[in-house]
């Protein structure tokens, strides 16, 4: 039990002793990430191979952990091998090279330069072989990063609360307990300009204060984990990676607004993510740093984990409020505020994963170093799921006012197959594109809502030529409509005129007057719905039309789709010139409506053609176009 | 049979009831035990759940029917879910959701006739580098693509 500050710096000097033990007596340590995507890859597998060769080897001296997500979800699994003198990162692993690398480098001492993420595995074939082993940090995706939120993510084990003592963990809270009255704590985190990375972009000191003044009595403190935005991912893996720095920053809000009671709405579909965070609360229980007077002061606090079950309405705060109370997750209006009122009536701080997990650093470190990092209005970092037509898939943390461009080419490594970027969109079904001519812009909240789109929590799907901005904006009214959670008509009837008018666009019965009414429908049901979602809902059409006006023209006017995705709008070809005649096409096609022979080039019948492109695909010369 | 003490499925329901009896505020909680122990929530498994925390059965079935993850029907042997996610979609799972339509002959939210497949296209399950992913009762399959999509099936034939 840790019961005071005494014996919490015993705790960590014990476990720093341990890991010197650890590190004195084994050769090696062996980490593998195993977080969602990572034991999707395979991970789990690897560990298991790696354990299993260990051991047939009669190899004693090496330890195997496991780890959250490393970050480099585009290179999983992924393995660390960590020696004395270096480490090495392996990627894109499988139960096979696990057990090659088992015996060539712990066994043989040979690095498998070619695997290594930060030896050869990116570079061209040829070079793989022949390159020089690297620091971690030097591998252009991380060096230009800057990791508070994720310190711990890749780095310890998600499951020893140990490694998170180890690491200063819960230092933060004992400061605030000991040494600063709430009121202080509010006014650091004021002081630090964090602001809710959830995507609002409010400042968290300011809203912990609406709290704080409201009259002593029963306050709760909640943190937003329906990470319901489709592509983003950041704090799924703060959750799996890190779940002890969540606690903590729950903790100290908790201090700060005067709440003794948590609770952490997760998504449900995020399995290993529960159970992570559930294990470290009763791991912060056990040992005390939950409870009853935590550290030996009067300060009691205990926390819950709630399950979502589905509803993306629910990432709103008052949605989330009413899910937690066990009823449907319907918003309602504000004011007032969950500051004031919110769950059973009593104030409420809401805030996302990220912002917690930026607590205890800001509390440690003071407010004058996390107001270094950043720019003007947006301080400190901001973690970005990188996913879409992108090299280096993963997570991102950035100091704002990075440029959109260091994030895409120097961390994203560009888009694959030599395509051309096309646009970027942040905020999910709530946020809008950037196309590529405001690549430039530094990424901030005021940047981007200029911009016309929003941080949001920190989804950034890549696009390329071949993805049509209709469709794109197509799908996310498609996910809002559905989404709408149907209390309030301008969002429920509105998304869904909208969607009917977006589907006949796209499918080729689009009339040109439909534009300037979508825009217009799009603008009142900003202006009218309830909540944010519905206010937000028409962003990815208004912003699209903002930047690509004139593939929505083609649409209506020309019916054309030139990312050839709108099946109704574009037809397959053969180039009679290009036609080798070799009849591939032909016996591809699932509905035989290609003809041709030896003497006269291909053709396709476009009445009884279904556009499943198979033939482009299977002709080898290049024969075959859409358009 | 009577040497048998294993529980029977309404039992151990009862027993997630009865520690929640009286609690409205536990109802979504309970629908999720509820639903993993039954595999999904006919209305006799709202009844006693409206009975037991005290809750009108309206609300419960309200309830059931807002949240995409409760199910009134039951789901098949393997339940297949294709992530619908930006990044799934534009890496192309519109395509493998259509071919395991075809190949299993129901549409997607729908279950096989048999009772062993249900297909859901799904919201995102942040796997996005594996893009497009699918997952059999929870186990991921990732960078599918329409034919693959149908050789993996097969396995759970």
């Amino acid at each position: 039990m840790i019961r005071t500050l005494e014996d919490l710096r015993e705790f960590k000097i014990q476990q720093e002793e341990r890991s010197r033990q650890e590190k004195a007596d084994k050769q090696a340590k062996i980490l593998v990430g195993m977080g969602t995507c990572g034991i999707a890859a395979g991970a789990q597998e690897v560990y298991e191979a790696i354990c299993d060769e260990l051991r047939q080897q009669g190899i004693e001296d090496v330890v195997v952990a496991q780890t959250g997500c490393i970050g480099f979800c585009a290179q999983e699994p992924l393995a660390e091998v960590i020696l004395p003198d270096r480490q090495v990162l392996y990627g894109h692993i499988d139960a096979e090279k696990a057990r090659k690398i088992v015996t060539d480098h712990i066994a043989g001492g040979q690095v498998i330069t070619e695997w290594a993420v930060n030896g050869g595995s990116l570079l061209p074939k040829e070079q793989q072989a022949e390159a020089e082993i690297v620091n971690v940090g030097d591998v252009p995706f991380f060096k230009t990063q800057v990791r508070i939120a994720l310190k711990n993510c890749g780095v310890i084990n998600p499951e020893s609360l140990g490694e998170y003592i180890a690491r200063d963990g819960y230092q933060s809270l004992a400061k605030v307990l000991t040494e600063m009255t709430p009121a202080d704590v509010i006014e650091e985190v004021k002081k630090s300009g964090l602001r809710g990375r959830g995507g609002g972009g409010f400042s968290t000191g300011m809203k912990w204060e609406f709290a704080h003044k409201q009259p002593p009595g029963q306050k709760y403190i909640v943190c937003n984990a329906d990470e319901g935005d489709p592509g983003a991912f950041m704090d799924r893996s703060i959750l799996e990676g890190d779940p002890h720095s969540v606690v903590e920053g729950m903790a100290i809000g908790a201090y700060a607004i005067g709440a003794n009671k948590g609770y952490v709405y997760c998504r449900a579909e995020y399995p290993i993510a529960v159970k992570r965070l559930n294990l470290a609360i009763s791991q912060a229980k056990e040992q005390g740093l939950l409870g009853e007077n935590i550290l030996g002061t009067d300060f009691s606090f205990d926390l819950e984990v709630r399950l979502g079950a589905g509803a993306f309405v629910c990432g709103e705060e008052t949605a989330l409020l009413a899910s937690i109370e066990g009823e449907r997750g319907e918003p309602r209006l504000r004011p007032p505020y969950p500051a004031v009122s919110g769950l059973w009536g009593k104030p409420t701080i809401i805030n996302n994963v990220e912002t917690f997990a930026n607590i205890a650093p800001i509390i440690r470190r003071g407010s004058d170093w996390f107001g270094s990092i950043g720019s003007e209005n947006s301080k400190g970092t901001k973690v970005f799921a990188l996913a879409g037509e992108i090299n280096n898939i993963g997570l991102a943390e950035i100091p704002m006012g990075t440029t959109l461009r260091e994030v895409i080419f120097d961390i994203g490594g560009g888009i694959p197959e030599g395509k051309q970027f096309k646009g970027a969109q942040t905020g999910g079904p709530s946020g809008g594109c950037i196309p590529a001519e405001f690549l430039d812009t530094p990424i901030d909240y005021d940047n981007l809502a200029k911009l016309g789109t929003i941080m949001g929590s920190g989804g950034l799907i890549i696009m390329a030529e071949d993805t049509c901005m209709v469709d794109l904006a197509r799908f996310f009214l498609d996910f809002t409509q559905e989404e709408s959670c149907g209390k309030c008509p301008p969002c429920r009837v509105g998304t869904t005129v909208m969607l009917d008018m977006l589907n006949r666009i796209v499918e080729g019965k689009g009339e040109v007057e439909d534009l300037e009414k979508l825009k217009e429908l799009g603008e009142n049901i900003k202006a009218a719905s309830l909540c944010g979602l519905g206010q937000t809902a028409p962003n990815p059409v208004l912003s699209t039309m903002r930047y690509f006006w004139e593939e929505y023209e083609e649409h209506v006017r020309d019916k054309k789709c030139r990312a050839g995705v709108c099946t109704a709008l574009f037809q397959y070809y053969i180039i009679p010139e290009k036609c080798k005649r070799c009849g591939i096409c032909a016996k591809v096609c699932p509905v035989k409506c290609i003809s041709g022979d030896r003497q006269t080039p291909y053709v396709i019948d476009q009445e009884l053609c279904i556009k499943c492109g198979a033939c482009m695909e299977a002709c080898p010369f290049d024969s075959i176009i859409k358009q | 049979m009577g040497t048998c003490n294993c529980k029977t499925p309404w039992d151990e329901l009862n027993e997630v009831i009865e520690a929640h009896r009286g609690q409205e505020s536990a109802l979504i909680e309970v629908l999720h035990k509820a639903q993993e122990i039954m595999g999904y929530l006919p209305r006799d498994v709202q009844e006693a759940i409206a009975e037991g925390l005290r809750v009108p059965l309206n609300k419960v079935y309200g309830v059931v029917s807002f949240y995409h993850h409760f199910s009134v029907e039951p789901k098949g042997k393997y339940q297949i879910a294709v992530c619908n996610g930006t990044a799934c979609y534009v890496k192309g799972a519109p395509a493998v959701i259509s071919s395991l339509e075809e190949e299993l002959g129901i549409r997607a939210g729908e279950t096989t006739q048999d009772g062993k497949f249900s297909l859901a296209a799904v919201r995102c399950l942040g796997a996005c580098s594996l893009a497009p992913v699918m997952t059999i009762n929870q186990k991921a399959y990732g960078l599918v693509d329409a034919d693959k999509a149908k050789e993996i099936i097969k396995q759970y034939e």
